[in-house]
């Protein structure tokens, strides 16, 4: 055991370069990291249930005064089906592996999450509640929101549960972050009392609707969806670079960042507004997909440490690929029919994450 | 120049520190002294701005309270007593965190070779690239301390004095260390900047300190140099203790003083 404690710690020193400075490291795995995307992006375009081929289809558009080879039929899969779910995809990556790592930053924790703290349990709250009640109490609100009932009503629900977690917790100014995860997982529990009450009086299509989307899933990408949810993303991606020195300081503590000439409560403020905007569009267009706030942000902080300058976009590169590939193999793995992705992050994810600690386990409180 | 008149802190409804009148001009170190539980912390956290206080405190004029955070940190830099870190950052990235914060930038044209020469100065060298977490409780002490110093690098930054307000710097640290921090405190004031800082080793105190202050029960039990202010009395009621000032033990006992160090 101890020989297997001083393993770990020789293991990590080496890692971390020997002036401790990373910068260097940082860039070039940030550099691979777009490249990756790349990759991937152009792998997902090309795989699925049908033989239409993404190379063909980005030559087109690319030299658009060629002959096509690439069928009416092909070139339709390509732009209402395949790249809208691309997109959709790296979105939504994106948007939770960085929720992730900014909740991480902010609560000084690496295992927070929106999926702890009662975010996602109250988007699922307010979307299974329009799946179940749609046709009877919240009527109206399918009358008024058609297909978009069901996204908006998960938004406001991650959005309400934030903003009422952020009372809660704050008093005079100041927000305490224990008391939001204590309140945050009292929430989570409650608002998961109020979605299996309405699950146990779903009937049994309500019910098949209910287990698809709380597995998660990117089949119903659409260009009005991605138009939807979009800039929403993007505005909550663009604001965390300006979190990463505050989130940087804020590791030593709230007091110390604050000496340090950070405006901490405007920090804690716009992180969290980031977070919920993020995670309520994402919940809304996919569902609960799990692990990936945790698990990448950890897998990079191993490599590049935990410095936000980086870790952020880092986060956003490696969570948009790898849901992508989940999302890959969901949607051939059983073609025809399609696999929730929830299950492929989970199945895939899980044990990945638990084989890091066990190789960890010696260094594990560092 | 630190002016502190007036000042009470209760938390809740309970008063921690009571009508201080404490300054602390450009060029002195300051100590606070106490027995535990007396205030010093409380009293250190209201000057830094980090608790709300009635009362008045200034730095060079400016009522702390209007100030925005980053106009307190580029004047003044603060050393809690303990500092936990919640993700494994190298030494240096730690300490950079110093030069991000107050205006080094300015102060230096090689701001970048700035956490290397800190950590230099407290007698780190070399540490460098060693993970945060692996340190001994001295060894992280310093370098919070080589951050601190980081971010008011310069003891006058163009004319303005800056200072350092530290919560028992020397707390965790080997007499060699001790010593190398109280000489860092000691020159940064004598370059013209201010230092307050909460000690409880009284020799080293008395050796080093320009004004030492002397809390009691939330209250300033007295204030002046050390020659005026560590008298049988004082420090037998204060401390609660009977103790004699300048005083060898019996003969024979072996006593080590740093004031002895060569």
């Amino acid at each position: 055991m101890a020989y297997d404690i001083m393993d770990g710690v020789i293991g990590r020193r080496r890692r971390a370069s020997l002036d401790g400075d990373r910068t260097a490291l940082a860039r070039l795995v940030i550099a691979g990291l777009v490249l990756a995307l790349a990759l991937t992006v152009l792998f997902s375009l090309d795989s699925g249930a049908s033989d239409a081929s993404g190379w063909q289809f980005l030559l087109d558009a690319a030299f658009p005064s060629f002959d096509s080879t690439l069928s009416m039929r092909d070139r339709v899969i390509m732009i209402d089906i395949r790249l809208p779910r691309v997109m959709l995809g790296v979105l939504v990556g994106a948007s939770l592996a960085v929720s992730g790592a900014v909740m991480q930053g902010l609560f000084r924790n690496p295992l927070a999450d929106p999926g702890l703290i009662g975010i996602s349990a109250g988007s699922s709250l307010a979307a299974v509640a329009v799946i179940v009640l749609g046709a009877t109490v919240l009527a109206p609100v399918i009358l008024v929101f058609g297909s978009f009932a069901l996204p908006i009503a998960a938004f406001f629900g991650g959005l309400a549960t934030t903003l009422l977690l952020y009372r809660i917790s704050t008093r005079q100014g100041r927000t305490s972050v224990a008391t939001m995860l204590l309140a945050g997982i009292a929430l989570a529990a409650m608002a998961m009392a109020f979605t299996g009450l309405l699950i146990f009086a779903a009937d049994d299509r309500q019910l098949r609707d209910l287990t698809f989307w709380s597995l998660g899933s990117l089949s119903g990408a659409t260009w009005q969806k991605i138009g939807a949810v979009a800039p929403i993303m993007l505005l909550a991606l663009v604001a965390t670079p300006f979190l990463a020195r505050g989130l940087n300081a804020l590791a030593l503590g709230e007091a110390t960042a604050s000496h340090l000439g950070i405006p901490v409560q405007r920090l804690k403020y716009v992180a969290i507004i980031a977070v919920a905007a993020a995670t309520g569009a994402s919940v809304a267009v996919s569902g609960g997909i799990g692990f990936v706030g945790i698990v990448v942000p950890h897998l990079l902080r191993l490599v590049i440490g935990p410095d936000n300058r980086f870790l952020l976009p880092a986060s956003a590169l490696l969570g948009a690929s790898l849901l992508l590939l989940a999302d890959a193999v969901s949607r051939t793995i059983v073609a025809p029919a399609e696999l929730p992705i929830g299950i492929v992050t989970a199945a895939a994810g899980a044990p990945f994450f638990l084989w890091i600690l066990l190789g960890k386990r010696g260094v594990l409180d560092l | 120049m630190i002016e502190a008149s007036n000042v009470s802190v209760s938390i809740g409804r309970k008063p921690i520190v009571a009508d201080i009148e404490f300054a602390v001009a450009p060029g002195e170190f300051a100590a606070i002294v106490g027995p535990n539980g007396s205030g010093k912390t409380t009293f250190l956290r209201a000057l830094s701005g980090e608790l709300a206080c009635t009362g008045t405190i200034k730095i060079n004029g400016r009522d702390i309270a209007a100030m925005k955070s980053w106009e307190a940190a580029s004047v003044r830099a603060v050393l809690p007593q303990a500092t936990a870190l919640s993700f494994p950052y190298t030494v240096r990235e730690i300490v950079r965190l110093g030069v991000l914060g107050g205006r080094s930038r300015a102060a230096s044209a090689s701001s970048d070779d700035l956490p290397e020469k800190a950590l230099a100065r407290v007698d780190l060298g070399g540490f460098a690239g060693r993970l945060y977490q692996e340190l001994s409780g001295g060894e992280q002490q310093r370098v919070q301390l080589a951050r601190v110093l980081c971010q008011v690098w310069l003891p006058v930054l163009d004319g303005v004095p800056r200072y350092l307000l530290l919560d028992e710097p020397i707390s965790s640290l080997d007499i060699k260390h001790q010593l190398i921090i109280m000489n860092i405190a000691r020159d940064f004031a004598h370059e013209g900047g201010g230092v307050v800082a909460i000690l409880h080793d009284l020799n080293l105190t008395a050796m080093f300190a320009d004004r030492i202050a002397v809390m009691q029960r939330g209250r300033l039990a007295a204030a002046g140099t050390p020659r005026a202010v560590l008298t049988d009395r004082l420090v037998s009621d204060v401390f609660d203790c009977a103790l004699r000032v300048d005083t060898l033990p019996p003969a024979g006992m072996p006593f080590l003083l740093p004031q002895a160090a060569g």
